[in-house]
């Protein structure tokens, strides 16, 4: 996939921390990811790890901290425009199912762009080529099967253009068979030098795409490294139990 | 006298509905779906922006929408028409002279507004939160996230409740007979009722009553049409899950996950 590669960034979160109430979700977290490079978060459930993933496109303001990009922080940027610059797909596709296929990719081009109708278009187009779905341009996503669904949320963020891409969970809804056609579409964009940080419990794509494999339990990452040695020579024995549950 | 006549001659009689009708359709008629759509348009103005005031996050704005509902939801649209109606007379009569028909679209649209806000308040609140997470995440605003996200879906899921405010809207329009119309801006039921005074026959305002079903009934039929095919989807688009092929272009193979 040769589109959006142009200007990654490198990502660095620092020491983020973010209580709900009495209930501390995140407890000093920290994450290096090359520019261009794929860190994949793994951990238990509860872990923190989509709320850390919210931290750096500020969804959620961590409460102590910082997140950078190509070393500045992003804290202190306007939170709308620093989320076109970082694009996100969720676990749900959370694609608008009043539009169809190709207004959803075409929506944030024309009202935030500012891109004409017709440029919009076409350059919406080619980036539902790029994941398969030209054809189904008109179609509503209640009409799309769940990866169909996924690949048009991807197409929907690297229209804009982004340094990042985070994915939370993106094939943990999808039925097994549709899991494939998701990672694969993943894996391209990593390999064309996108920035990327990957939630998520496919532990085949982490050991073959990741660069960085972060390990995540009770808000903080515990042990990250190369798949290699996180997988192979795990030293954390809470990493080594929970890889010996989920391998 | 036979009481059953009686009836027949006070309600049913030709005569009389003949007479009432020329002036029914030229001048009720019109006026009443003057008053109707106008109001109705104004009052989902009003409506929207007051649900959307009604889930800030505000504080100031969450409160006025709340009274607001409150007191014209509680109040009797009789009430409500002329305390507006004569409250603001003075007013009206500096702005556009001595008439009251603004004053009784402003009621109307007031009262409607009131309704119309919590039926769009409870859509809005009905579109999923992940909807929003999804239009912040692209980089759109609130506002904009709402406008352009949130709200149409909202609308859509509401439209049934919206319709069945209308219907109530183009029967509450009868009560702007309180402000004293002039005779080109009596609406049907003034109309009727002006033809029962005069000739002591209640025919007029029975035909007046037929007029509102016939606007009302297929409106009734038209929420249901719409409610089964909002709930259903439309016939021509049936949801087609298809076998989810790889793209084009990616070979799965070699950095295919195990």
């Amino acid at each position: 996939m040769s589109t959006s590669t142009a200007t990654s960034v490198s990502l660095a979160v620092r020491d983020v921390h973010l209580a709900f109430g009495a209930h501390r979700v995140l407890r000093g977290a920290d994450l290096d990811v090359a520019r261009g490079g794929t860190a994949c978060v793994i951990g238990p459930s509860g872990s923190g790890k989509s709320t850390l993933l919210r931290t750096i496109n500020r969804l959620i303001e961590p409460d102590r901290g910082d997140v950078l990009l190509d070393g500045r922080s992003v804290l202190r940027d306007d939170p709308d425009a620093l989320r076109q610059r970082i694009g996100m797909v969720f676990q749900q596709f959370n694609l608008f199912p009043h539009l169809s296929v190709l207004r959803n990719v075409t929506l944030a081009l024309r009202k935030l762009k500012k891109l004409g109708e017709d440029e919009a278009v076409a350059l919406a187009r080619a980036q539902l080529d790029l994941v398969g779905l030209a054809a189904k341009a008109d179609a509503r996503p209640a009409q799309l099967s769940g990866g169909q669904q996924q690949r048009v949320a991807i197409a929907r963020a690297l229209a804009l253009r982004p340094q990042v891409m985070l994915f939370d969970e993106a094939t943990s809804a999808l039925d097994p068979e549709l899991v494939k056609g998701v990672l694969a579409v993943m894996a391209d964009l990593a390999a064309a030098g996108m920035t990327m940080v990957v939630v998520t419990h496919e532990m085949g794509f982490a050991r073959t795409v990741a660069d960085t494999v972060a390990f995540m339990d009770a808000g903080v990452v515990l042990e990250a490294g190369p798949p290699a040695a996180v997988f192979e020579a795990p030293e954390h024995p809470r990493l080594r139990r929970f890889l010996s549950q989920v391998l | 006298m036979d009481p059953l006549r009686t009836l027949w001659e006070t309600f049913f009689d030709g005569d009389s509905m003949r007479e009432a009708l020329p002036e029914m359709l030229t001048v009720g008629l019109p006026n009443t779906l003057i008053l109707a759509a106008s109001a109705a348009l104004l009052g989902s103005v009003l409506g929207m922006l007051l649900a959307v005031a009604g889930i800030s996050r505000t504080r100031w704005l969450r409160w006025p929408a709340r009274v607001y509902t409150d007191v014209f939801r509680g109040l009797p649209a009789a009430a409500t028409i002329l305390l507006i109606g004569v409250g603001l007379a003075p007013l009206g009569m500096e702005v556009w002279g001595p008439n009251p028909y603004p004053l009784g679209v402003l009621a109307l649209s007031l009262i409607a507004a009131a309704y119309l806000g919590e039926i769009f308040r409870a859509g809005i609140l009905s579109v999923e939160a992940a909807q929003l997470e999804g239009a912040r995440a692209l980089g759109f605003s609130w506002g904009e996230s709402m406008r352009l996200v949130i709200i149409p879906q909202g609308v859509r899921r509401v439209l049934p409740a919206w319709v069945n405010q209308l219907i109530a809207l183009i029967k509450d329009s009868s009560l702007v007979y309180f402000l004293g119309l002039l005779a080109s801006q009596r609406e049907l039921f003034r109309i009727g009722q002006d033809y029962a005074a005069n000739t002591g026959n209640q025919s007029a305002l029975l035909l007046a009553g037929l007029f509102y079903l016939l606007l009302t009934v297929p409106l009734t039929h038209a929420v249901n049409w719409l409610d089964r095919r909002l709930r259903q989807g439309r016939p021509t688009a049936p949801p087609e899950p298809e076998p989810d092929l790889a793209p084009a272009g990616v070979t799965p193979t070699g950095r295919e996950p195990r």
